[in-house]
């Protein structure tokens, strides 16, 4: 079954601080691979890029944004494919976010076809 | 012979609580599903009751409520595959089927019960999540039993409880026994359920003395079940600690007074025993060489049992112990507990001394009040020692604390105003 890790870490890493934090990550993506759990993943740009839209009564309205008052941010995800919540967990552990921020682990619904 | 209906509850009621635990965990063991293998259970019960009311009670109703619970099981199972075209049950079912459930192992069940409690304590729940579903499956409690206990409504408890379910379902919470470094996480957590349901017993009710002791009882009896599947020393350990709590407790209340310390408890009325069989416990347990927090209180518990009388207690080794718990569970109510032990061994003014660097952190601690005020007793501070006791009084929120602190305080200025 699928699960999705939710990263969640502080965006101001220095330029330095971010190459070690991108190899931490390489390695990471290549264990997952090999042990062929990974479906996909993703980093995300800052919060700062960020764009809401909401339609209420027919009208949208885009805003900037959410600034949430956390120093934790949303930064990237994984779809993990495992065999269930301790195996999940044991994956998200292993994501370098983990070490610093925080890994929120969630089941994907399966909708009937 | 037709029994009568109320006595029949009540045997009901006694077998229920006696075998459900077993019951749902050999069925989540099939059906990986907590809601469906009550559903099941619940089902066995209505026709226990129509059943056991018509006929003579079965020579074995525990086995009569499990068989019946499986078939039951069996036609949940059947029904759902018609609905949800997953052919995963297919297998589980027919073996079921094929099962002669009568014969089946005994083995198997205790390990069932043992993955199961792993479920419910899993730290992807919250603790009180994880609590009122261990007593919910494992020791049979009624939603309505577990709110009552936990001063919650009926309706909250049963909120609570079908989220937990809820949780596991959907998260798929592996059904098993975990290994190497994860079990010891794990074991920490159904460990703290263990406890946290035992000092609810002791703490968390004014007045009720029924409930408490139920509560202390379910405790002792899960430690017990994970004591006998999985020997290990802070299993033990907590076992042990419990028991010598367990032993002191009729000594803990009289007719006249709600409320007795241990300082001046009648040690003839200690149940001696749990005081031996909590000795041999925690003697096996040490023998391993892995002291953890629980064997450590066990040790601690283990020398007031043995000791003659407050004064007469080892206090040199119960302020040692308290000082390698403190290494391994630092805590300032640790820290508390080893100076009263240091006041007691040899040194009050010492321990009068460090007592003030805790004031902080222990200021709306009602026994960090009441040591201190026994202290300043000992030290000959009396008029301190009565600002002590009032502020303990005024943090006590039990009415038999607070009518012993009473009689302290009254007492102590009589001999203020008493000249020598």
């Amino acid at each position: 079954m699928q699960f999705m890790a939710l990263i969640y870490d502080s965006e101001d890493s220095s330029d330095l601080e971010w190459d070690v934090i991108i190899q931490q990550y390489e390695q990471f993506e290549e264990k997952l691979k090999a042990a062929g759990k990974e479906v996909h993943g993703n980093a995300l740009q800052p919060v700062s890029t960020a764009t809401s839209v909401r339609v209420r009564d027919g009208k949208k309205d885009v805003f900037d944004g959410p600034f949430a008052e956390t120093k934790e941010q949303l930064g990237g995800y994984y779809i993990l494919d495992c065999d269930d919540l301790d195996e999940a967990l044991e994956w998200a552990a292993q994501i370098p976010g983990a070490l610093t921020g925080t890994v929120e682990v969630r089941p994907v619904i399966v909708f009937d076809e | 012979m037709t029994s009568d209906s109320s006595d029949l509850d009540l045997e009901l009621a006694r077998v229920f609580r006696a075998s459900s635990g077993a019951i749902i965990a050999s069925m989540v063991a099939i059906c990986h599903d907590l809601e469906t293998a009550e559903d099941a259970l619940q089902e066995a019960i209505i026709k226990a009751k129509i059943h056991w009311q018509k006929d003579q009670l079965p020579d074995n109703p525990q086995g009569w409520l499990h068989t019946v619970a499986k078939r039951c099981l069996i036609d949940h199972l059947r029904q759902d595959d018609h609905r949800r075209r997953e052919p995963i049950l297919e297998g589980a079912y027919t073996s079921l089927a094929n099962h002669k459930i009568s014969q089946e192992g005994q083995q198997e069940i205790p390990d069932h019960q043992l993955k199961l409690m792993f479920v419910c304590c899993h730290p992807a729940l919250n603790q009180s999540a994880q609590v009122a579903l261990t007593l919910k499956t494992l020791c049979g409690l009624t939603a309505r039993e577990i709110a009552r206990a936990f001063l919650l409504s009926e309706a909250a408890m049963r909120r609570r409880l079908t989220r937990a379910k809820d949780k596991i379902r959907d998260t798929n919470i592996a059904y098993r026994i975990p290994e190497g470094d994860e079990l010891k996480e794990r074991l920490d957590s159904v460990l703290a359920v263990i406890y946290l349901i035992y000092n609810e017993s002791y703490t968390a009710f004014e007045g009720q003395n029924l409930s408490r002791q139920d509560l202390a009882n379910e405790a002792i009896r899960l430690a017990r079940l994970l004591s006998n599947l999985l020997p290990n020393p802070a299993v033990l350990g907590l076992l042990a600690l419990m028991l010598f709590h367990q032993a002191r407790q009729p000594a803990r209340s009289s007719q006249t007074s709600a409320y007795i310390p241990l300082e001046v408890q009648d040690r003839t009325l200690w149940n001696n025993e749990q005081i031996s069989e909590g000795k041999t416990l925690l003697l096996k347990a040490l023998g391993e060489g892995k002291p953890d927090p629980y064997q450590l209180q066990a040790a601690i518990s283990a020398l007031h049992c043995e000791a003659s009388s407050w004064e007469n207690t080892d206090w040199k080794q119960i302020h040692m112990l308290y000082l390698t718990l403190q290494q391994l569970a630092p805590s300032p109510v640790v820290e508390l507990n080893a100076l009263v032990a240091l006041s007691q061994a040899c040194c009050p003014q010492d321990a009068y001394g460090q007592l003030e660097q805790l004031a902080e952190s222990l200021s709306a601690y009602q026994p960090y009040f009441a040591a201190k005020a026994d202290m300043e007793i000992k030290l000959g501070e009396h008029s301190q020692a009565k600002q002590s006791l009032a502020r303990a009084l005024e943090l006590s929120k039990n009415g038999a604390e607070q009518s012993y602190l009473q009689d302290k305080l009254a007492e102590l200025s009589r001999i203020a105003i008493t000249p020598k």
